[in-house]
Order: C-alpha cells, then sequence, then structure tokens
C-alpha cells in the first residue's frame, strides 16, 4: 500500500504547530540552485482593537481554501523565477503567541524570493476563504472583521 | 439538489451551516431571494448585504453566477485569515 499523493501537496491546512527551521529545510531539500529562502510567519497578537484576546479561533471553507491557495501559489510561479514554495495555515484554537500561518519561497536570487513571499501573504489575506473569532479575557466572542488596509495591500500587486 | 454552506457569522446567525435545496434557482441572485424570504436575518445577512461573499464549486462568484443541480453554493463574510 502506499499513499496517494495528496492533491495539493504544498499547501498544508492543518491544527498542530510547524518547526519553521524543518520546514524551510524540506522546501530546499534536493535544490542545489537555490540561493535565497524566504519565510514568514504570522503569530497571534495578545491585542486587538484596543482589547485584550485570550484565544483565536480560525474556521476555514475545507476544498476552497486548498483550491484558493494553490491558485495564490502557483500566479507566484507565474510572476517570479522560483525553485519552490509552501504555505501552511492553522486551524482551530490558537493563543497569543501561537503560529498562525507560514509562507517559505525559495528562489536563485533573493529579490523573487522577497517578493513572491509578500505577494502570497497578502493575496492570501484576501482571498482565501479563513475567518478568525477572538474570545475576550471576560469570556466574550466576536469575529473579527475584515481591514480596508489588507484590500490596499492586495491592490498593490495589481498589474 | 443544491448544496448550500454558510460559514462564520453567518452560520450562527443563520443557525446552520449547511442544508440541500431544490435546484430551482438559474443564478445566485434567484437563490439569494428565496433565501430572504425565510425572515429578517436572512434578508440582512444574504440578499441585502453588501459585504456578502459567495462562492460556487470552490471558485469565487458573484450574484450573476448561473447555479445547477448539483452544484455547491457558499455564503460567507469578508474573510480574515493570515
Amino acid at each position: 500500500m502506499t499513499n496517494p499523493e495528496p492533491m495539493f501537496p504544498h499547501i498544508r491546512i492543518c491544527e498542530e504547530d510547524f518547526d519553521l527551521t524543518a520546514e524551510a529545510n524540506k522546501l530546499r531539500a534536493g535544490h542545489k540552485d537555490i540561493g535565497a529562502v524566504v519565510t514568514f510567519v504570522g503569530t497571534v497578537r495578545d491585542i486587538n482593537e484596543g482589547d485584550e484576546v485570550s484565544i483565536l479561533e480560525l474556521e476555514h471553507y475545507p476544498g476552497m481554501t486548498e483550491k484558493a491557495l494553490e491558485k495564490i501559489r502557483l500566479e507566484a510561479h507565474q510572476r517570479w523565477h522560483l525553485e519552490a514554495s509552501h504555505i501552511i495555515h492553522r486551524i482551530g484554537k490558537m493563543y497569543p503567541c501561537d503560529q498562525i500561518v507560514m509562507v517559505a519561497v525559495a528562489s536563485r536570487h533573493r529579490e523573487n524570493a522577497f517578493h513572491a513571499a509578500h505577494f502570497i501573504m497578502d493575496y492570501l489575506k484576501t482571498n482565501a476563504p479563513f475567518w478568525k473569532k477572538e474570545t475576550l479575557p471576560d469570556g466574550s466572542e466576536r469575529w473579527v472583521d475584515a481591514r480596508v488596509s489588507d484590500a490596499e495591500a492586495h491592490k498593490r500587486w495589481d498589474k | 439538489m443544491l448544496n448550500v454552506l454558510y460559514f462564520a457569522s453567518f452560520r450562527e446567525v443563520l443557525g446552520q451551516a449547511q442544508e440541500q435545496l431544490p435546484a430551482d434557482f438559474q443564478t445566485v441572485e434567484c437563490l439569494l431571494k428565496a433565501l430572504a424570504e425565510r425572515g429578517e436575518a436572512w434578508q440582512h445577512a444574504l440578499l441585502n448585504n453588501q459585504n456578502l461573499q459567495i462562492a460556487v464549486n470552490h471558485d469565487v462568484a458573484n450574484r450573476n453566477t448561473a447555479i445547477k443541480a448539483g452544484d455547491e453554493v457558499a455564503f460567507f463574510p469578508p474573510v480574515t485569515g493570515g
């Protein structure tokens, strides 16, 4: 019995935490032509909109999420010459200081990797179906509103 | 049949995550109008919501997108991942 190849091997949606160094090494494995690896990690802040946050819960749309992230990843590969890229996004309950998201991009030269990682994160923010819900110290819950600044960050990549 | 999904705040406000509906609607807009007849919460969250996000079969769609039997139609608020 062999495991079937996952449909999107460069995308991972999971509850578990990830090891940044291990992920960066995996990205480079087997490539001798990589000269640059750029990684971005998003983490949980303990404050939002002026309020203390105790728990952050991430919900997503299984099936569409993977498809949307793969589309963003492939667009980055079309825009810049990249050797490899990987996106991890956690779901479920997280706490301040936890890692939420990782984008890792490898290229021959740094410029392409920097641009592509920035592009993937800006597009992920506005195009991938994830939703955040915060729990405050008093136990009350609220859905996080989309930010105008994220929509503007997306626009900077319009051709 | 249509498979209709509601996510995040919509799921909470509308009290359900998923339902099967007859495929009697030509477009998303027709479906939205039928759902709005269920009451104010539905009208407010879906039909009259300028920020409504729509997906058909996992692709971004809009009110004019045509739908047919077997399609999966999802409604959700603006996304906030990352």
